[in-house]
């Protein structure tokens, strides 16, 4: 079993999520209640991420932040290693290959807030802030754990795109997805049948674990 | 952000240097694991091991990936790679590769000679199917379908033919029963064998061009990778390579 691989995709996105949590939340709730024309046009790139193949991304990760791009380059004279082929560079693809899974629940749930009940909190003298942390995330949290369950289970799930920016290096970039496919290539059956009961465990428990949340935290504000 | 993920990016064994990153062609997966277990024993000094087609891996180096040493199943893609400035020197060719023919255990070519009775074995298109590596980039992939064309059986298999990603993975397609068989790299049929999975046989040398095994420091390479290197060029790496497969000369 390799546990170096299972924590490796376990923190990948434990990131991915803590860093799409804010993210989605502004963004899903400016789409949510900002009308504009361009509106459209800008859902249909949050929502790219899950038409286009991991591999078109992957491609386009490798163009935009390799060595030769400005993105790679100013990031390798700042920090003194590449991006692709790092840790670092896994959780940038991550972050927007997860987008859709963030975004999209977190918009619907903001959407369902009816607007009398923010015109009513705002005429009481509720300060935007104190609106968001009193009114808005209550009642859209349902939808917002959603959201962070997809991009957790969708990230430890990720497969092509990791292959494609990763590299495959142990201790760095090997996901267990990507250990798996390798066990397999080394003819061991059994460890890459082992490594992918675990993983089917661990994902099992933990988005039943979220079910469980939601359901108790949806009744709290019933 | 950069920097917060860079500090928790990953932890560093002991203060020591990070063992380093060798990248290396599928045909050496499990001689190369031996070796740096011997490696490790020997000087107590660790290596973390990439496998893929060289090709791949040489987009990936060209790219800036973060491998101290890089061990080619073809000798072209470590000039390109020198042409580029990314390695310290030329390198060192240390062994040739050969391609077998693997069939598996009940496949339905174990008893149809080779290559006489091909021809009609696939005369069928995808009756029986048949695994080589990629040849666009992986050199056991190009030496198999070399080989085909040699023996005059590319043509009438090319429609039944699957493609590894790499050479491990042709060699896994051709053991699993998926395929009746395939042309991989020798070291990997000869494990194959020793787990019992089937039986090779060795394709003649002048089938196809030579494999040259050849392998360099890329630039940044540190202290380990360079014991590594030095490590792989002495008698022990030599010996075990030969028993695992490898060639002392061209044929």
């Amino acid at each position: 079993m390799n546990w170096m691989a299972l924590e490796l995709s376990l923190k990948l996105a434990a990131w991915t999520t803590l860093i799409l949590l804010p993210v989605g939340i502004v963004a899903g709730r400016f789409l949510a209640w900002q009308k504009f024309r361009a509106k459209p046009v800008v859902e249909a790139l949050v929502m790219l991420p899950l038409v286009l193949p991991p591999t078109v991304l992957g491609f386009y990760m490798l163009v935009a932040l390799g060595g030769d791009s400005i993105i790679g380059q100013v990031y390798q004279a700042l920090v003194g290693r590449t991006l692709v082929f790092s840790f670092e560079g896994l959780v940038v693809a991550s972050v927007i290959f997860n987008l859709p899974f963030a975004i999209q629940p977190m918009q619907r749930a903001f959407e369902a807030i009816p607007v009398e009940v923010r015109e009513a909190a705002a005429c009481c003298g509720h300060r935007p802030w104190r609106m968001l942390w009193r009114i808005e995330l209550p009642l859209a949290w349902p939808g917002i754990l959603t959201a962070l369950v997809l991009t957790f289970a969708h990230t430890i799930g990720e497969f092509g795109i990791v292959l494609m920016v990763g590299g495959n290096v142990p201790g760095e970039t090997q996901t267990i997805a990507i250990a798996i496919y390798d066990q397999v290539q080394a003819f061991d059956n059994a460890s890459a049948g082992l490594m992918s009961a675990v993983l089917l465990v661990v994902s099992l428990l933990a988005i039943s674990m979220t079910y469980f949340g939601t359901s108790y935290i949806g009744r709290r504000h019933d | 952000m950069a920097v917060v993920l860079g500090v928790t990016g990953m932890p560093r064994p002991g203060g020591a240097e990070t063992p380093p990153v060798i990248a290396a062609a599928s045909s050496l997966r499990f001689v190369l694991a031996d070796l740096a277990d011997i490696f490790t024993r020997q000087t107590g000094l660790a290596v973390r091991l990439s496998y893929g087609s060289s090709g791949n891996i040489t987009r990936q180096i060209s790219q800036g990936a973060p491998y101290q040493m890089f061990l080619s199943a073809d000798e072209a893609y470590v000039r390109d790679l020198a042409g580029q400035g990314r390695t310290l020197d030329e390198g060192r060719l240390y062994a040739y590769g050969r391609i077998a023919l693997f069939v598996a255990n009940g496949s339905r070519l174990t008893h149809v000679d080779f290559p006489a009775g091909y021809g009609a074995a696939f005369a069928m298109a995808r009756q029986n199917r048949f695994a080589i590596a990629s040849p666009v980039h992986a050199p056991y992939g190009r030496a198999a379908r070399e080989a085909l064309i040699h023996a005059g059986l590319w043509t009438v298999m090319e429609p039944s033919l699957l493609y590894g990603e790499n050479v491990s993975q042709a060699a896994q397609f051709a053991a699993s029963g998926s395929a009746g068989g395939g042309l991989i790299a020798y070291s990997l049929a000869l494990t194959l064998k020793s787990q019992g999975r089937g039986d090779f046989w060795l394709i003649p040398a002048d089938w196809h061009a030579a494999l040259g095994q050849r392998m360099v420091l890329l630039q940044g390479a540190g202290e380990t990778a360079r014991k590594f290197y030095a490590f792989m060029s002495g008698e022990i790496a030599h010996k075990l390579l030969l028993q695992h497969g490898f060639m002392e000369k061209k044929s």
